[in-house]
């Protein structure tokens, strides 16, 4: 009786995907399918060098964001925790910032290792944090985070200005696609592999959320997975935030999406939630491109919109439903 | 056999446990009882290795529970300890089927589908098989969960207080399933129980604890005495015997 994985739900979100896949490599200021066009490059090279790579890193980047927000709400045992707005991110960003001070021409990967162990050692610390709040208040947990988030925030911020790095600070806690060009965005792939990791250890991250008394129970190393699924949101967020800056949200809303219809056994919801986050975000970043057609909207800043008024849909109704 | 030797435990320099001895026979149904606070919950966790053994020893089958590998004991003990919510979005039997988890190591085969089938059967929960956690009451959501432990298909079962929150009715048939469980399968099983009747009508041997310290460990019967829950409770409790069944009449 092991249930299937919700086939139907999936091939339907793949062909959304696919048609804003689509959508993603036509829609643009330069023009696909000019003979020569007046910048002097062709369609073929604009496709390969931007339209490609661009819509390849929202995919990437918007699962693993919602798979990162799954892997998290395990650990913190809430549902309403997103790594990006709880600390995860601006670790992230504090930690490639520091890595930037001390040693400028380090390459783009050891910046998001950087940013990876800053990120693990903040999500660490929000967790103890968070552990300490009553159990009752669910609530409590994700504003916590979006204050602490605000607090590492600042930190960086304030050794950015001292260093001259403002701009530099900018890029990375706001996320947005026009800079992803082929040869910038290629380290995104290593989240595909987080991702199956993700996956491999899906039961036992359902496990976890059950509390440590079971997970001990049935036999599981509870603080081993605990360091696993960490490790997971860390290195997430050390690879997306290095390469396209933090992107709000889509950690909170695609599993709140899911869990309603398909539940929160982690294997028959990540594949789906993987597909759904990289809709939304791919999504997220064509309306950025048509809503002030020909300038952008960076997609941080449309999540941070869309995504905020999701999130209090998502509170309001709970508070409705008591 | 779960042998406990000179077992004491301390939180914060509070004194839980102090120099538990005492030998849980295999098979059968053991009922741990005594009032708020006597540590029932805590001697369950220590042999659960839920929580830390700081002095004394505990063996299960001769292994020693906290040194045997985890994965190693999730094949021979199974514990539903007092946690309360299931904060996961989970279905009833999913829940129930992630008790194979120590079997499969999550690749479930047939035997561990057949196992649940089994489970959702015996506790009467086919028909909500497909219903999420969150949306049952109180006590369909402990059924779920003594369901899942029962899952485990181990040796001994540990349940901390599994009648909380269900009605008399199905109250009665979880104790009456445990009975059977521990009848036909030569599950042992150790229950913490709140109510003394239902350690009294459905127990074989009865544990008392008080104040951390062991107080009475004997057949149901002999500790169904007034005299032996007047140490157990430190108040009088009269005893009386109705259709053969010893009744605690705690409540006059």
């Amino acid at each position: 009786m092991r249930r299937l994985l919700p086939a139907p739900a999936i091939l339907g979100t793949a062909l959304l995907l696919a048609a804003l896949a689509a959508a993603s490599l036509v829609i643009g200021v330069g023009d696909l399918f000019a003979r020569d066009g007046t910048s002097g490059v062709s369609g073929l090279m604009l496709l390969l060098a931007s339209r490609l790579p661009r819509t390849l890193a929202a995919i990437l980047t918007g699962a693993a964001l919602a798979i990162a927000g799954t892997v998290m709400q395990t650990l913190a045992k809430n549902r309403f925790v997103d790594p990006m707005t709880a600390g995860t991110g601006s670790s992230a960003a504090l930690g490639i910032l520091l890595v930037t001070l001390l040693a400028p021409g380090a390459p783009i990967a050891l910046k998001a290792l950087a940013g990876s162990a800053v990120a693990f050692l903040g999500t660490l610390l929000f967790l103890r944090f968070a552990r300490d709040l009553p159990p009752t208040e669910p609530f409590l947990v994700p504003l916590f985070g979006i204050v602490y988030g605000g607090v590492v925030g600042a930190i960086a911020a304030a050794i950015a200005w001292e260093a001259d790095l403002v701009q530099f600070l900018d890029v990375w806690m706001n996320g947005e696609f026009s800079g992803v060009i082929r040869g910038r965005y290629e380290l995104l792939f290593v989240t595909a592999l987080l991702g199956a990791v993700a996956f491999w250890a899906a039961d036992r991250l359902t496990i976890l959320s059950l509390g440590r008394a079971t997970a001990v129970g049935l036999g599981l190393d509870h603080a081993a997975m605990l360091r696993l699924g960490l490790v997971i949101v860390a290195l997430i967020a050390g690879v997306t935030v290095v390469t396209v800056g933090i992107i709000p949200f889509v950690g909170l809303v695609v599993p709140a999406l899911i869990g309603r219809r398909v539940g929160d056994d982690v294997r028959r919801a990540l594949p789906l939630t993987a597909l759904l986050g990289a809709g939304l975000v791919l999504g997220s970043d064509i309306l950025g491109r048509l809503l002030r057609y020909p300038y952008e909207v960076p997609v941080g800043t449309v999540l941070g919109v869309v995504g905020a008024a999701a999130f209090l849909a998502i509170v309001l109704r709970r508070a409705r439903l008591g | 056999m779960i042998r406990i030797s000179n077992v004491s435990y301390a939180i914060a320099g509070t004194t839980i446990l102090e120099d538990i001895d005492l030998a849980i026979p295999s098979g059968g149904v053991t009922a741990l009882i005594g009032p708020n606070g006597a540590g029932k919950s805590t001697l369950l966790s220590l042999i659960a290795r839920l929580l830390p053994l700081s002095s004394g020893t505990i063996t299960l089958d001769g292994l020693p529970v906290d040194r045997t590998p985890t994965r190693a004991l999730a094949l021979r003990l199974a514990v539903m300890a007092q946690e309360g919510s299931v904060a996961s979005r989970l279905r009833v039997e999913e829940l129930v089927g992630f008790g194979r988890f120590p079997h499969h190591r999550g690749r479930p085969r047939a035997q561990d589908q057949a196992a649940v089938a089994e489970a959702l059967a015996l506790f009467d929960l086919e028909a909500l098989a497909d219903r999420f956690v969150d949306t049952l009451s109180g006590g369909q959501r402990q059924r779920a969960r003594v369901a899942m432990a029962y899952c485990q298909g181990t040796d001994y079962l540990l349940l901390d207080e599994p009648l909380n929150s269900l009605d008399i009715i199905y109250a009665r048939a979880l104790m009456r399933t445990l009975r059977r469980i521990a009848d036909d399968r030569g599950r042992t099983i150790v229950v913490v129980l709140h109510d003394l009747n239902h350690a009294a009508a459905h127990a074989d041997r009865i544990v008392a604890l008080r104040e951390g310290r062991l107080v009475a460990d004997g057949p149901t019967g002999e500790v169904m005495t007034t005299a032996t829950l007047q140490r157990v409770f430190g108040d009088t409790i009269p005893v009386a015997e109705v259709d053969g069944h010893r009744i605690a009449l705690h409540f006059v």
